[in-house]
C-alpha cells in the first residue's frame, strides 16, 4: 500500500507540475489541430480523406505529447538534483519510473481526443473498431513515453533532450507510415520502418480504422509489446549505470 | 590504513550503521579510500574535511545514491552494500544543495516528500503542518519554494528529510551558504533532533559547528580517516596547553620569527598580519611578550587566552589549516 501511495503522488505531482500547465494544454490542444489541418489541405480531398489521414494524426499527437516532456521533465528534475529525491525514497526503481512515465502515458493518451473529436465532428466513424484503437494508442503513448525516457537518460541538458527528441521523431514521422504507406518509400529505407516502433502502432489504427494494415493485428501487437519492454528496460540498466555511480 | 581509533569489534554489534574497508574510485581518482567506523544508535556523528575529502561521497554509498566499489555497508543489521534500498525507510538525507521542487509550495514540498514514504494523506498534512511552524516557515507555507530566501530553503530541506521521522539523517554541510541567524536557528533544530535520539551524520567545513554539536568526531582527508574519536578523547592531549591570541594595531613585519627568537619555550604562529597566536605547554608570561612586542614599535590592542580547540587537534592531525576549510566553505557561499 505504502509503494502505490508514493505512486499515486508522484504521477500526480508530474501532472499538476508539468503537464497540466497551460502551455502544455495548448500544445496539446494546438499542435494535432495544425497537423490534421496540414495533411487535409496537402491530400486536397474532400472530408472522406479523414479516416485515412486520422491513424497519422493520432499518432503524431501521442508522439509529440510524450516523448519531449518526458525527457524534459526528466532531465530539468536530474540537473536540479530533486530527482536523487526520488532515487533515495524507499520504492524500487522500476515502480518509480513507472510513476514517474504514467503522467507522459495519460498526457500523451489525452491529446488523441482533440483529433478524434474533430474528426467525429467532420465525418462518420461509425466503422471504426473502438476496441482495437484504444489500447493501440494506450500502447502507442507507452512506447513513445519509454522512447522519451531513453532520450532523457542518455543526455544530461535540456536542450539536449530536444534536439535528441527530434532526432527520432522527425524521421518516424515519415518513416512509420504515418501519412506515406511505407510500400511508396524508396527500398533502402523500408528496413529502417521495421525498426521503429510506431510503424506497428500505425498499422494497428489503420486495421481499425480504414482495414488498410500490412500486418496481423497479433504481430504488430506483440512487437510493439516488446519495444516497450526493451526500452524501458535499457532506460532502467542506463538509469543504474550513470546516475547510481 | 591510518585509523587512530581501531573499531571494537564487539560493540559494533549493536551498531546502527557499521561501515567496513568502504572504497570508492572515479576512473583513476580514490575518493573514498577503505574508510572504517561504527556509529550506535542516537549519535551525533561529525565528518570533518576538507573539499573533495570523500565527504558527500561517503553519504551517496550510505545512502544508496552511489555504489561502493569494495567495502561493506550494515544499516540497522540489514547488508545495504548490494541492496540500499533495504534500509532506505529508516533514512532521512539533507543533500549540500537545497534539491526540493521550486514549483511547489513549501506545504506542498513536504506533502509530497511525506507521500514517497507512504504516508497517508491526512497523516502527512498534519506532519508537514507541524514542521513549518517548528522550522519557522509556517507564514511561508502557501509559497513556492523558488522564491525562498537560502535560509528559508535550507530549513525547509531539512524538514524535508525529517518528515518520515527517519532514524538516521544525514546532513550535508547543512549551514554553509546561508546567513549567521538561520545557520543558529539550524545548529539549534540539529541539536533538538540529537536530544529526540535521531541518530545524526554530520559534514561540515566548519570545526566549532563540529565542535559544538557532535559527540564523536572523524577527520576526512583525500579519502582517508585520519582520526575517529569522541571530542572529548580528541581534546585529550591538549588539555594543560595554554593557548593565547594577541591583536596588534599594525602590520609587523615577521612579528611572529622575533618572538620565537626571545621566547623559544612558546611556539607562535601569525593567524593573520595583525594576530599571533602562542601556544605552550607551560603558562604563558603576558607582560614580556607585550612589552617585547611594544619596543617593535607595534601597539597591542588585545590580549585574549582561549582553551585548546578541536582545530588545533584537526590541523595537528591532518596538516591542513583550519582556514582552508572556513575560506572553502566562503567559496561555497559560506556566511555561518
Amino acid at each position: 500500500m505504502k509503494k502505490w501511495i508514493a505512486f499515486w503522488n508522484i504521477l500526480l505531482k508530474d501532472m499538476r507540475t508539468y503537464y497540466l500547465k497551460p502551455p502544455n494544454i495548448s500544445w496539446g490542444l494546438i499542435f494535432p489541430i495544425a497537423w490534421t489541418g496540414m495533411f487535409f489541405i496537402k491530400s486536397g480531398s474532400g472530408l472522406e480523406s479523414i479516416p485515412s489521414l486520422l491513424p497519422g494524426v493520432i499518432t503524431i499527437s501521442v508522439l509529440f505529447g510524450t516523448t519531449s516532456m518526458l525527457a524534459v521533465t526528466i532531465t530539468f528534475e536530474k540537473k536540479n538534483r530533486s530527482f536523487d529525491r526520488l532515487l533515495l525514497a524507499p520504492i524500487s526503481l522500476n515502480l518509480l519510473m513507472l510513476a514517474k512515465t504514467a503522467g507522459a502515458i495519460l498526457f500523451g493518451s489525452i491529446n488523441t481526443i482533440v483529433p478524434i473529436a474533430i474528426a467525429l465532428f467532420l465525418t462518420d466513424l461509425s466503422a471504426i473498431s473502438w476496441v482495437i484503437v484504444l489500447p493501440a494508442i494506450i500502447l502507442i503513448a507507452i512506447v513513445s513515453t519509454f522512447l522519451g525516457l531513453f532520450i532523457a537518460v542518455s543526455v544530461s541538458e535540456i536542450f539536449e533532450a530536444q534536439t535528441f527528441s527530434n532526432f527520432f521523431r522527425f524521421p518516424m514521422i515519415f518513416l512509420c507510415g504515418l501519412f506515406f504507406p511505407i510500400d511508396s518509400l524508396p527500398l533502402v529505407l523500408r528496413p529502417l520502418s521495421y525498426i521503429l516502433p510506431l510503424t506497428y502502432g500505425v498499422d494497428i489504427l489503420r486495421e481499425a480504422i480504414n482495414k488498410t494494415n500490412m500486418m496481423s493485428l497479433g504481430l504488430d501487437f506483440l512487437i510493439i509489446t516488446c519495444f516497450c519492454a526493451f526500452l524501458f528496460n535499457i532506460s532502467l540498466r542506463n538509469i543504474n549505470r550513470k546516475w547510481i555511480t | 590504513m591510518n585509523i587512530h581509533e581501531s573499531i571494537p569489534t564487539a560493540s559494533v554489534q549493536d551498531s546502527l550503521i557499521k561501515v567496513v574497508k568502504l572504497t570508492k574510485k572515479f576512473d583513476d581518482v580514490t575518493a573514498v579510500n577503505e574508510i572504517s567506523f561504527s556509529l550506535h544508535q542516537g549519535v551525533l556523528f561529525g565528518f570533518l574535511g576538507p573539499n573533495g575529502a570523500g565527504k558527500t561521497t561517503t553519504i551517496n554509498m550510505l545512502t544508496g545514491l552511489s555504489r561502493p566499489d569494495s567495502g561493506t555497508i550494515i544499516v540497522a543489521g540489514q547488508d545495504c552494500t548490494e541492496n540500499p534500498k533495504a534500509a532506505q525507510h529508516l533514512i532521512g538525507i539533507v543533500p549540500d544543495e537545497s534539491n526540493l521542487y521550486p514549483e511547489l509550495s513549501g506545504f506542498d514540498n513536504l506533502c509530497f516528500c511525506a507521500s514517497l514514504y507512504g504516508i497517508r494523506k491526512n497523516e502527512r498534512q498534519e506532519r508537514a503542518k507541524e514542521l513549518l511552524e517548528t522550522f519557522g516557515l509556517k507564514e511561508a507555507a502557501d509559497r513556492k519554494f523558488a522564491g525562498y530566501s537560502k535560509g528559508m530553503k535550507r530549513k525547509l530541506t531539512i524538514a524535508a528529510g525529517i518528515i518520515h521521522r527517519p532514524q538516521i539523517l544525514f546532513l550535508d554541510e547543512p549551514t554553509t551558504g546561508i546567513d549567521v541567524a538561520s545557520a543558529r536557528q539550524i545548529r539549534q533544530l540539529i541539536a533538538n533532533l540529537h536530544r529526540t535520539g535521531t541518530t545524526i551524520f554530520l559534514t561540515t567545513h566548519y570545526i566549532e559547528e563540529a565542535e559544538r554539536l557532535c559527540e564523536r568526531i572523524a577527520f576526512i582527508v583525500k579519502g582517508r580517516i585520519v582520526k575517529i574519536d569522541s571530542v572529548r578523547n580528541l581534546l585529550q592531549p591538549l588539555l594543560g596547553r595554554q593557548v593565547m591570541l594577541i591583536s596588534v594595531s599594525s602590520a609587523a613585519n615577521d612579528l611572529s620569527g622575533k618572538l620565537a627568537t626571545v621566547f623559544p619555550n612558546y611556539e607562535f604562529q601569525s593567524i593573520s598580519s595583525e594576530q599571533v597566536r602562542i601556544d605552550s605547554a607551560e603558562p604563558i608570561s603576558l607582560g614580556p611578550l607585550v612589552r617585547f612586542i611594544e619596543e617593535q614599535k607595534v601597539e597591542v590592542k588585545e590580549a585574549r587566552r582561549i582553551g585548546p580547540s578541536l582545530e588545533d587537534v584537526f590541523v595537528g592531525v591532518t596538516g591542513i589549516e583550519a582556514n582552508v576549510l572556513k575560506k572553502e566553505a566562503e567559496k561555497k557561499g559560506g556566511a555561518a
